[in-house]
């Protein structure tokens, strides 16, 4: 019994030893592989690609049923609305050909385009997008599209030119209407057959398998390059990681920095951002964080240029504030040094709030996303040099969700925030003092004026100022210490051109191509 | 009679001794603080750092040490709650049996059913993490089998002439349980201690594997486990020097428990 379990042991050993050397030797041959790879794909590639995705989409593909980020992903490529966003942020003509606002931003004019056609063949209507319109309303899950579409007082139909006339304005209207996506009337099968009008047309799907879109040839526009595009679902990382760096995916997006170290077949690697904020956000009602020298410290104890080099080789983008760079309209790169690191600052601010000796305090952190354990753990060391002991405490994301976000019961706590829509109010709506997502509990009266005085500014270039002074006002009274917005790895094969990062959590197909 | 040479006795005997050394030092001193980020990332195994450094440029050497520290710790902690509770469970149903013994052993048996670390995640994750919640956790587990065995000997004892006599004399029943039968079941019962030593320090390992365990930056065997095999081909050092650790702690208490109880067989 006992010389079982000793034989036990050393085989274990045996194993471990000798798994390590196979995965050196697997390194050697994925190096080799990879020039065949390259020599061979010098010649001829089929127009079409393999895309790895790391989860399955919803179960119901239906636009205004489904909400996972992961389908929006990859159904963008299929659903368009009158207005899409495209790579600026901007809203450009889709299903519209013409777009008017009026000069008090209470009535649109949408002009319908000619020749857009459905991916069953009929040709799009106005009663097709009033159907949308409607549908959409009735229907969406997303609560601010449907907030933003109840304040439509009347719709009028002439010709072809579609009048909507809202009850006050609304500077986020325009990306409310490209979440409309156009879907053909009468037609209700799109949990399982999606329609739409975008440039990729669905074929089919085998769940937890793959999905494959196909080129819309119909398309109104420049149309897509590429004629058919394959989504693959490995659902473990690893197998995702394996099956790119083997060749047989031609483009995975979302790579950590260590996938893309490891990395051995010579894919071209893109870099972008996940368009999120990541911060220690601070519990601004509870002590010491009320306290905004404490905050300011805090700020100033933080070296995110060091916890950059440390955590992803110093890729990623300082903030600063609630912004994130892909916002380039708003993102004031001047923010993001706003503090720096001075730890004699910070123990000099300390001590003027009354912690000469510095203070312990616990910070929460989702386990499940390790970017956000492993800055925890780089802050968690810097902090101790200005003597304050930040306990570590990882809890799951349903925990996260219920007990920090819900309850608010956290001192501080290290998650990003993403926009849902294409709006600075969709990251900067939150910290206004009664908003129910003000899950930090912040508090003040300059910031309520000037984001309430923005919402109901109808000049373009005046809004934006009162949206960049929100920005500032973070910064100074120090609400979070900001950290970054997180480098996101694209790996292409080397001859996919054409790949396009967007502001939003999205892969437009359309523009890639072969050279 | 001349005792036989016990190779497991020795060889076991002196690994234990040089990483309970080693531990026990690790308390008091390491060679660099073990969450300092002074050094380079990812520097491979030299004489200034023994076992190089990890992904955040923190010395492996002095994370293993301070690691199998918090192992050690909380393995001895989950072997005593399991070896006093499994005791005083184990004597009162093998001495009295009857209905209450019934009862006891059947629940014993139910906690052996389930899966040992499914279980200890459900109590994890009701009693939320924290290293009391582990030692806790990890400790109700042990309970059943050092019950069992405890039950066994003394269900086997207390029918002997020497129990009876005592029994006639008129010596309580306390005393005949703890100081005339548990005694010789001390051969029985090292031999689970160091098992269930070996079993604790690998509990714990894969519960910090599974990120339940030691909270970060502290550092315990298995966490470190977890986070090293994402750089298994860039920074093999990180895996193997920890596995390592683990390796020559079990092995030296199984090759030890080994030895004890062919002693105690020869005595």
């Amino acid at each position: 019994m006992m010389k079982k379990r000793i034989l036990a042991v050393f085989l274990a050993a045996a194993a471990l030893a000798g798994s390590l050397c196979a995965c050196g030797g697997t390194t050697n041959q994925a190096g080799v592989s990879s020039d065949e790879t390259t020599d061979s794909s010098g010649g001829y590639h089929a127009n079409e690609i393999t895309v790895g995705i790391s989860q399955d989409l919803d179960n119901s593909l239906d636009p205004y049923v489904s909400n996972a980020a992961g389908t929006r992903e990859v159904m963008f490529n299929v659903f368009e609305g009158l207005v899409k966003p495209d790579s600026n942020g901007d809203f450009v003509e889709a299903v519209a050909s013409k777009v008017e606002i009026s000069g008090d931003g209470l009535t649109y004019s949408f002009t319908l385009r000619d020749g857009v056609v459905f991916h069953n063949g009929a040709v799009c209507t106005t009663d097709d997008v009033l159907y949308s319109f409607e549908t959409c309303a009735a229907t969406s899950v997303y609560s601010n599209v449907v907030a933003a579409l109840s304040a439509i007082v009347e719709t009028t139909v002439d010709g072809n030119v579609i009048t909507v006339t809202l009850s006050e304005p609304n500077s986020d209207f325009l990306s409310a209407v490209s979440s409309v996506y156009i879907l053909p009337k009468g037609y209700t099968d799109h949990g399982t057959a999606p329609v739409g009008t975008g440039p990729f047309k669905y074929v089919s799907r085998s769940i937890q398998e793959n999905l494959i879109l196909e080129r819309h040839d119909a398309y109104y526009g420049e149309g897509a390059k590429l004629d058919r595009v394959t989504y693959k679902i490995y659902e473990d990382s690893t197998a995702l990681f394996n099956a790119l760096d083997s060749g047989s995916l031609d483009l995975v997006a979302h790579l950590t920095m260590d996938q893309v170290n490891n990395l051995s077949n010579g894919y071209t690697v893109l870099e972008g951002t996940m368009n999120l904020v990541q911060a220690i956000y601070l519990n601004n009602a509870v002590a010491p964080f009320d306290n905004e020298l404490v905050r300011q410290a805090l700020c100033y104890a933080v070296d995110v240029d060091g916890m950059l080099n440390l955590t992803a080789d110093g890729h990623g983008t300082k903030v600063g504030s609630s912004m994130y760079p892909a916002f380039g309209k708003y993102f004031d790169a001047s923010v993001a040094d706003a503090y720096p690191y001075d730890p004699d600052k910070a123990m000099q601010l300390l001590a003027e709030a009354g912690y000469p000796d510095g203070f312990s305090f616990t910070i929460k952190v989702p386990s499940n996303y390790q970017p956000h354990v492993d800055t925890t753990v780089v802050l968690a060391e810097q902090l101790k040099q200005v003597g304050i002991n930040a306990q570590i405490q990882q809890i799951d994301w349903n925990t996260w969700l219920e007990d920090v976000y819900g309850n608010r019961n956290f001192e501080g706590t290290v998650v990003g925030f993403d926009a849902s829509i294409l709006s600075p109010t969709a990251l900067l709506a939150r910290w206004v003092s009664d908003s129910s997502k003000n899950m930090i509990g912040f508090s003040d009266a300059e910031y309520d004026a000037v984001y309430t005085q923005a919402l109901a500014t109808v000049d373009d270039a005046q809004q934006t100022q009162l949206f960049k002074r929100c920005l500032e006002i973070l910064s100074e009274r120090a609400a979070n210490v900001y950290l970054q917005d997180l480098a996101d790895f694209v790996a292409v094969h080397p001859q996919l051109k054409g790949f396009r990062f967007y502001p939003l959590y999205v892969i437009d197909m359309s523009t890639l191509y072969f050279e | 009679m001349k005792q036989k040479a016990n190779p497991f006795l020795s060889i076991g005997g002196t690994i234990s001794a040089a990483v309970t050394a080693l531990i026990i030092m690790g308390y008091f001193w390491t060679p660099y603080d073990p969450t300092a980020m002074e050094s380079g990332k990812f520097l491979p195994p030299s004489l200034e750092h023994l076992l190089g450094t990890d992904n955040f440029g923190r010395d492996i050497f002095s994370r293993v040490l301070q690691g199998a520290g918090t192992s050690f710790l909380i393995a001895v902690c989950v072997v005593l709650i399991g070896c006093v509770f499994g005791i005083l469970i184990g004597s009162f149903c093998g001495y009295y049996g009857g209905a209450a013994d019934l009862i006891l052993t059947r629940i014993c048996d139910s906690i052996t059913a389930f899966p040992s670390i499914l279980l200890a995640l459900v109590i994890i994750t009701v009693m939320g993490q924290g290293t009391y919640n582990i030692v806790i956790a990890l400790g109700i587990l042990f309970i059943p089998s050092f019950a069992r065995i405890v039950r066994g000997e003394f269900a086997r004892c207390r029918d002997l002439n020497y129990i009876k006599s005592a029994r006639l004399m008129g010596v309580g029943s306390g005393r005949i349980m703890f100081t005339h039968i548990l005694p010789n079941t001390w051969p029985v019962l090292l031999s689970a201690i160091t098992i269930g030593f070996n079993n604790a320090i690998l509990s714990e390992a894969s519960m910090s594997f599974l990120g339940l365990g030691i909270q970060p930056p502290h550092a315990s065997l298995g966490s470190m486990l977890s986070d090293s095999q994402t750089y298994l081909k860039s920074a093999p050092w990180y895996a193997l020097g920890t596995g390592g650790a683990i390796i020559l702690l079990i092995l030296g208490f199984s090759l030890l428990a080994e030895g004890l109880q062919r002693t105690s067989k020869t005595v």
